[in-house]
């Protein structure tokens, strides 16, 4: 047996008296793609900010070994000195610099403070190519997309020499392409000899690239388990086994069970979008979504698949509101009656509801309450003579929490510090509230945990009980199988195809939506 | 409404805290408010002490809350622009043209002061719908928008006033920044109706308290525990007495007072309570979940700023009537003051988190200190280098204390 890259012994660490991890062991053998799983809030991420010196040495108990030898980091640089790099979720580049200045960010290439250029740009181009990437050094990081972003990012971490790679959920922003493309450039490295811990919660991403697998529950290393025997082979470790492990509790079924709607309005359609036709908001010979029809009925989910730039989330954007782009034709009904939906307002008093897939940016004031924003979407409801009654407020938040299990000691807590799962809560909350007929859900589920998401599936199944209409948008294959009685397939901004989910696979979805324009 | 049936079993109610966890809690939530409330106690102390009890005499009370009366004014509506994520630099230069503008109507033109007060107050409105529609509908920062209005006010005052100062004014309009209310009813060593006041004041306050408590109760929500309840009413009519006393042995509550209670309630309650002030925190939080939240972010944001022109103007006739002069000079420097009282109160450069209280706090903080400094006869030169470290202070106080609870 090799002598560990990593060794990491019982890492202790509290925050204001609450224990965020207890005794966590890892281990991370040389050349060896170390997947990290758990729940939010399991600690992942805190692990790995005490391992990159975020926190510093002697804010924790236990002990991090380095080839055999003790480290106590005092701050990030201290830890990129020995070969530890940390890409972050949110990536931390300067958008209006170019690729080759973020790549030496901190670190340029410069005599006496005067920066060499072209040793700068020889540099970068040679990391580019190592990266795969074929843009020029020179090019703003604003202009090229999040997968070619996250490809700068492994750069700068490869320009600092490298040794142990920690990505951060790396892939929850890319498109498939792109995400295929990260992950053979980590198998890549590791034959390059750089070892790699991957946090994520895609278990097939995991299952494909990783050698073996931690599993962190409340805090607590649960158990490390190997993915394959060895680096070439398949994976023998089934995808169940890791969710039991991360939930503590085997999931018998990832979706909840569905009870039809049989209420007065059962088989009536709520929404009908014809003709929709939308215009890219700054270049308008380019239509986004082009001349889209689809229809939603009462108690019904209809997911909308498609790759990243199909045009999805313009769609929903452009309906609720004409939040996106220009609107070119096309018309929306509820209930059968035509509406007019060119403002969020009115869209909304036409019962329609849109729960953004951004929901940092989109969906949440991040500094407010929870029970401020569950009720901004129904404050007028709540008010009288324009007063809103604070104690009805607080009631009706208090009641999503206890319904929707929002984990959080009260609702005057600040949502930012809030887990994403719970934040995703809080939207839908928000939405609820608003009592609207039509849910448009935008990707519901990312970047939340496998507990989180039976809680969130079984929130969005009731939605439909009662009657009400839910259009999903999701890059989820499963989800959209396991709760969707139809989908939609969009590709290059057209409607695609429509499968009834007795006829859908993954396959047959994945077909009509990389199929060609004509 | 409906909401979804339960997922999970709820964890446990908590247990009941302590009334000691209660107030740490409350404490560190609120540091900034209750930080610059105890900091003006101690520097109202500091002066007291220092100038040998003539800070708080009733006379220089009276004088301290009229001197101030305009910077406060403004510094209300300068917290609600700073909350919507905007600022306003041009609210000197809009209280000095107003001013003008009344004093050319009432002094040139005989017009009554009634009047003038009232097309005074339309003009500040209509400045701010103009700067308003800019930053709103057409999507000009406010920071230009705002500095160019400063410019352009300031000129118009100088045009209006043709470089002179203009007076003097009706004694009615005077009043309305030197005034107090009237006395009445038999002799006593006090001003009557301001004790009455008082009284009325202190039943008011108290009564809401309590009332607030039952309904918390009602609705099953966790109130205060009752010794810290009694004990919170008790502090607020210690300081309901403390504040009557000292007013009614010297000529009663200034009208100035009146004024600045009246904005205070009705916009600190538009704030916390009205559908439009919250709109006003989300924008300023943010913006773009605001819109898609359905808040109609151009109409709340113009509203904004007209409430800030209408509040500039004010100040603007308050400032004028106090000096019984309009001059082109008038209203230098108070943007400044204004936006260093919200800051000082709370406000955040980002937007989204103060209160309008907070903004009083800041601004008695910087009125306390002008004054008090005066007293013991430090030199303007010198003020303005204390202003300018208090500021920095608690500022960086506050900077601070969110890093250290944010580790």
């Amino acid at each position: 047996m090799t002598r560990p890259v990593l060794e990491m012994r019982g890492i202790t660490k509290s925050f204001a008296g609450v224990r965020a991890l207890d005794g966590v062991d890892l281990t991370v053998r040389p050349g060896e793609i170390h997947a990290v799983c758990g729940e939010n809030g399991a600690g992942k991420s805190t692990l790995m900010k005490i391992l990159s010196g975020v926190h510093p040495h002697g804010g924790y108990e236990g002990s991090i070994l380095l080839d055999g030898e003790e480290v106590a980091f005092r701050d990030i640089r201290a830890s990129e000195r020995r070969g530890i790099v940390i890409i972050h979720q949110e990536l931390a580049l300067v958008p209006h610099l170019s690729i080759a200045e973020n790549i030496f960010l901190g670190n340029e290439h410069a005599t006496r403070g005067i920066i060499d250029w072209d040793r700068t740009m020889r540099e970068a181009a040679r990391l580019l190519k190592r990266v795969g990437l074929p843009d020029r050094p020179q090019t703003r990081v604003a202009d090229i997309g999040v997968g070619r972003q996250q490809l700068v990012e492994i750069a700068k971490a490869l320009s600092k020499e490298v040794r142990l790679l920690i990505l951060d959920e790396p892939t929850a922003a890319l498109n498939d392409e792109d995400s295929g493309h990260l992950l053979e450039l980590i198998l890549e490295l590791r034959r390059q000899g750089i070892s790699c811990i991957v946090i994520s919660h895609k278990l097939d991403e995991i299952r494909r690239v990783a050698d073996t697998v931690t599993i962190l529950r409340d805090g607590r290393s649960v158990e490390t388990l190997p993915l394959r025997t060895s680096p070439d082979a398949a994976p023998d470790l089934p995808e169940d086994r890791i969710i039991r492990a991360m939930v503590g509790r085997a999931l018998d079924s990832r979706f909840p069970e569905r009870t039809p709607y049989t209420g007065p309005d059962a088989g009536r359609t709520a929404l009908e979008i014809s003709g929709w036709t939308v215009r890219h908001p700054i270049d308008h010979q380019r239509k986004v979504v082009d001349d889209v029809s689809l229809e939603v009925r009462h108690g019904e989910i209809v997911g909308i698949a498609g790759l990243m730039g199909a045009g999805r989330t313009e769609l929903a954007m452009s309906v609720f509101g004409r939040s996106y782009g220009v609107h070119d034709g096309g018309s929306v009904r509820v209930n059968g009656r035509e509406v007019r939906t060119r403002t969020v307002p009115e869209a909304v008093a036409h019962g329609i509801a849109y729960v953004t897939e951004d929901r940092k940016t989109y969906g949440l004031n991040l500094i407010d309450t929870v029970h401020r924003n569950i009720s901004l979407t129904s404050l007028r409801s709540l008010a009288r003579h324009g007063v809103v009654d604070e104690h009805q407020e607080r009631r009706v938040a208090e009641g999503y929490r206890r319904s929707m299990g929002i984990k959080t000691p009260t609702v005057h807590e600040p949502v930012e510090r809030l887990s994403g799962g719970n934040q995703q809560k809080v939207v839908l909350a928000k939405w609820i509230e608003a009592d609207p007929q039509v849910l448009i859900l935008d990707e519901p589920t990312r970047g939340v945990d496998v507990g989180a998401k039976f809680e969130i599936y079984t929130v969005v199944e009731r939605l439909a009980a009662q009657g009400r209409a839910v259009l999903l948008i999701s890059s989820e294959l499963p989800e959209l199988l396991g709760m969707c009685d139809r989908v939609y397939t969009m590709a290059a901004g057209r409607l695609t195809g429509e499968v009834r989910r007795e006829d859908a696979t993954q396959e047959v979805l994945m077909r009509h939506m990389t199929q060609d324009r004509n | 409404m409906t909401t979804p049936a339960p997922t999970k079993p709820s964890p446990a109610a908590a247990g009941r805290r302590s009334s000691l966890e209660i107030l740490r809690d409350a404490a560190r939530n609120n540091m900034r408010q209750y930080g610059m409330l105890i900091a003006l106690a101690l520097i109202v102390l500091l002066f007291q002490v220092w100038t040998g009890g003539t800070l708080l005499l009733p006379n220089n009370v009276s004088n301290l809350i009229q001197q101030n009366g305009y910077i406060l004014i403004l510094a209300i509506g300068m917290m609600m622009v700073i909350i919507a994520g905007h600022i306003d630099l041009s609210v000197g230069s809009l209280a000095a043209f107003v001013g003008a503008m009344t004093a050319v109507m009432m002094v040139r033109h005989d017009m009554p002061w009634v009047l003038a007060l009232v097309l005074g107050l339309l003009i500040g409105a209509a400045a701010g719908a103009w700067q308003g529609f800019w930053i709103a509908y057409v999507g000009i920062p406010s920071f230009i928008v705002t500095l160019a209005g400063m410019l352009l006010f300031r000129g118009a005052t100088q045009i209006v006033l043709e470089g002179q100062s203009v007076s003097p004014f009706p004694q009615g309009y005077q009043q309305l920044a030197q005034g107090f209310i009237p006395e009445m009813g038999p002799y006593t060593q006090y001003h009557n109706p301001t004790l009455v006041l008082g009284a009325v004041v202190l039943v008011v306050v108290l009564l809401q308290q309590w009332r607030d408590r039952r309904r918390q109760l009602a609705y099953e929500l966790e109130p205060l525990p009752f010794n810290l309840w009694v004990l919170k009413c008790a502090a607020f009519a210690v300081a309901i007495v403390a504040v009557t006393m000292t007013l009614a042995s010297y000529r009663g509550v200034p009208l100035v007072l009146l004024i600045l209670c009246a904005l205070l309630l009705t916009l600190g309650y538009i704030m916390r309570n009205a559908v439009f002030g919250r709109h006003v925190y989300a924008l300023g939080g943010n913006k773009a979940a605001a819109k898609l939240s359905g808040v109609r972010d151009r109409r709340v944001t113009f509203l904004v700023f007209v409430n800030m022109g209408v509040l500039a103007a004010l100040a603007g006739c308050l400032y004028a009537a106090r000096l019984n002069a309009a001059t082109p000079q008038a209203g230098l420097m108070f943007e400044l003051e204004a936006i260093a009282a919200a800051f000082i109160g709370g406000a955040s450069m980002s937007g989204g988190v103060g209160r309008v209280l907070g903004a009083v706090i800041g601004g008695l903080v910087l009125g306390v200190l002008n004054n008090g400094m005066s007293l013991v006869g430090i030199g303007t030169d010198y003020q303005q280098v204390i202003k300018g470290l208090v500021l920095l202070a608690a500022v960086g106080f506050d900077v601070w204390n969110k890093r250290r609870a944010g580790s």
